[in-house]
């Protein structure tokens, strides 16, 4: 093991260890802000598995968290408050708008898959948009957030903190192992060289829809912790604009790491409130400040911590 | 629903249509061209309609306010080139993805800082003012009809421009083959350049014509990007005859969707769940068509050669 490779190892080791401590020197302002950031993170390594691995770059993503935040919202409404119940209905959920519209958006390529996820995307702003009887325009309130087999440890920042941070982890590593096993290697082999697969006899395709499928319900996970958080859902939590930032924090982070993807979430989210303290319009400062990551970096914030020399494969 | 309510709604299906053509050519030239996706096609858009508030409150008229816009745009377009966009020839569609996504956020808020975030109007100029009678009964605005007239004889001049001309043939070749171009001796940065900087004139021209009949407000661009991508998409990303043709489809599905789903829906369903349905559908219309047109051509209906 080389330098370069043991500084990869240790980042998310040494990432996954302060957010465990951060509590410590956390008020209750920062522990907020803290699990926004470790939601969208988890919400960016579901993206980054199938952006950085499969090339699918999804400008819809933001939709399949939305759709978990609406299934915890409508349950929620319907009378059932209980996480055991309502997170695994979200990941269903969104799991399922995944397969149905994956299966349909992986018959094209490149910017058409762009513009398909996003039509998709769009068409599930407009249908929640349109759910009068869970809010409509407005969005929905829940009353409380969810309890865990009826205890309701989520009202606690500090055990919401541990429990966001515990599925970001495992979300990380589940992921983790997908990439290094087999099926990850087919996903970036037909990224790669999609006609040497197929001759090798591999139809890259069932494996793209199933990657896309598990990503759609990783982030409708983080969707329905989202919805615990900021204890409300709303129509624009699945817009385009959203879909636009989770690519922002991939590629910022590092494509094809997905510890890459936890940096640029935290990144970004703490950049955005950073830059809303010093003024209101901190949108013309985060703007340009894109356009330069752009133009002067490559490999995002993973390349610049963990060394030069193109993603990490495993 | 009676004949004048269908024709009228036809019109402003058009109307849509000429708006929505004239932000996707210059979206599709750039790309076809280019092989640049501009996300910030949209503020350019949002730039048009507010440089024509400033332009037509300066001169006093809308005749020598939309001269004065245009050179504006055209302007910025060549500064946005320059600055940025030029950086990104050549590297990652995602990287072009990111870098203009952040063009939008800066631009919007520089608009919403400089003009504030309320609406603003364009005042209708006085000899476009009134409304013509079309059938008994049924009088529609002259303004509307001169935007679809001038949208049409644009539309035409482009394809005049691009296939007659030799500025359009050394489009089309940079188009299929930009190192070739640039070896036979025509200095492709420049091209590019007058490319992009003509389609961002374009969008404005749409955002200073669209000012006297929608409102001008910060972020009035970004809807019509995305209707724009539908269309660049149905249509073929890089053919101009698609964007055109996908253009006039989009916005005739789009106006017509949203006045007459929910009665067409009534003949099937209870008027509840038809009042309902009926606007969802409307909006996701042109998503749905967009998604059955790539399922059956994954190219769009007129794939540019590759």
């Amino acid at each position: 093991m080389n330098t370069t490779s043991m500084r990869r190892a240790a980042i998310p080791l040494i990432l996954f260890a302060l957010l465990a401590v951060a509590p410590l020197a956390s008020d209750g302002y920062t522990l907020s802000l803290l699990a926004r950031a470790m939601i969208f993170a988890l919400a960016a390594v579901s993206l980054d598995f199938i952006l950085g691995y499969g090339a699918l770059v999804s400008f819809g993503h933001a939709a399949t968290m939305g759709i978990g935040a609406y299934a915890v919202g409508i349950l929620a409404e319907e009378g059932i408050g209980d996480a055991l119940v309502a997170f695994p209905a979200a990941m269903a959920a969104a799991g399922l708008f995944a397969l149905v519209t994956g299966a349909i958006s992986l018959k094209t390529r490149g910017v058409y898959f762009i513009m398909i996820t996003l039509a998709f995307g769009q068409m599930a702003y407009f249908v929640t948009q349109s759910l009068s009887a869970y809010g409509g325009d407005d969005g929905l309130s829940l009353a409380v957030r969810s309890t865990i087999a009826g205890h309701r440890w989520l009202r606690d920042p500090l055990i919401f903190h541990y429990v966001i941070l515990g599925l970001l982890a495992l979300t990380f590593l589940f992921c983790r192992m997908l990439v290094r096993a087999p099926f990850g290697r087919v996903l970036e082999g037909a990224k790669e060289n999609e006609r040497r697969m197929r001759a090798l006899g591999v139809n890259p395709y069932p494996y793209r829809l199933i990657a896309f499928t598990l990503a759609g319900a990783l982030a409708g996970l983080a969707g329905a912790l989202f919805a615990n958080l900021t204890e409300f859902v709303s129509p624009a939590y699945l817009s385009w604009y959203r879909s636009g930032e989770l690519i922002v924090m991939v590629v910022a982070g590092g494509v094809g790491t997905l510890y890459g993807a936890i940096l640029g979430a935290l990144g970004v989210v703490l950049a955005e409130e950073g830059l809303s303290l010093i003024t209101e319009h901190w949108r013309i400062l985060f703007g340009p400040l894109l356009v330069l990551i752009v133009l002067f970096t490559r490999g995002g914030l993973a390349a610049v911590l963990g060394g030069k020399g193109g993603a990490d494969r495993g | 629903m009676s004949l004048a309510l269908f024709l009228v709604q036809i019109l402003n299906g058009l109307q849509l249509g000429i708006l929505l053509f004239l932000v996707a050519a210059g979206l599709t030239l750039v790309f076809g061209v280019m092989d640049v996706i501009n996300l910030a096609h949209g503020v350019q858009y949002m730039l048009g309609a507010y440089l024509m508030v400033t332009a037509t409150a300066l001169t006093g008229s809308f005749w020598l306010g939309l001269p004065l816009a245009l050179v504006a745009a055209l302007v910025l377009g060549l500064v946005l080139e320059r600055l940025v966009i030029r950086q990104l020839y050549g590297r990652d569609h995602l990287e072009q993805v990111l870098a203009t996504f952040g063009i939008i956020l800066f631009v919007n808020e520089a608009v919403r800082m400089i003009w504030g975030a309320s609406p603003l109007s364009i005042p209708m100029p006085q000899a476009l003012s009134g409304s013509v009678p079309l059938l008994d009964g049924l009088n529609y605005p002259v303004y509307r009809l001169a935007l679809i007239a001038v949208g049409l004889a644009l539309a035409g001049g482009l394809y005049l421009l691009v296939t007659r001309t030799r500025s359009g043939m050394l489009l089309r070749a940079g188009a299929s083959n930009a190192p070739m171009v640039s070896a036979l001796g025509v200095d492709i940065t420049a091209l590019f350049a007058k490319v992009f900087a003509f389609g961002a004139m374009l969008a404005a021209f749409a955002g200073a014509m669209a000012g006297p009949i929608l409102s001008v407000e910060p972020g009035m661009g970004d809807s019509l990007l995305i209707l724009a991508f539908v269309v660049i998409v149905i249509g073929g990303i890089g053919s101009m005859r698609g964007a055109f043709i996908a253009a006039l489809l989009v916005g005739l599905i789009d106006t017509l969707g949203r006045s007459f789903i929910t009665d067409l829906l009534k003949l099937v369903m209870p008027a509840a769940d038809a009042n309902q349905a009926g606007p969802a559908l409307a909006s996701m219309s042109v998503y749905l068509l967009m998604a059955l047109v790539l399922f059956f051509r994954p190219r769009g209906l007129f794939p540019a050669p590759a």
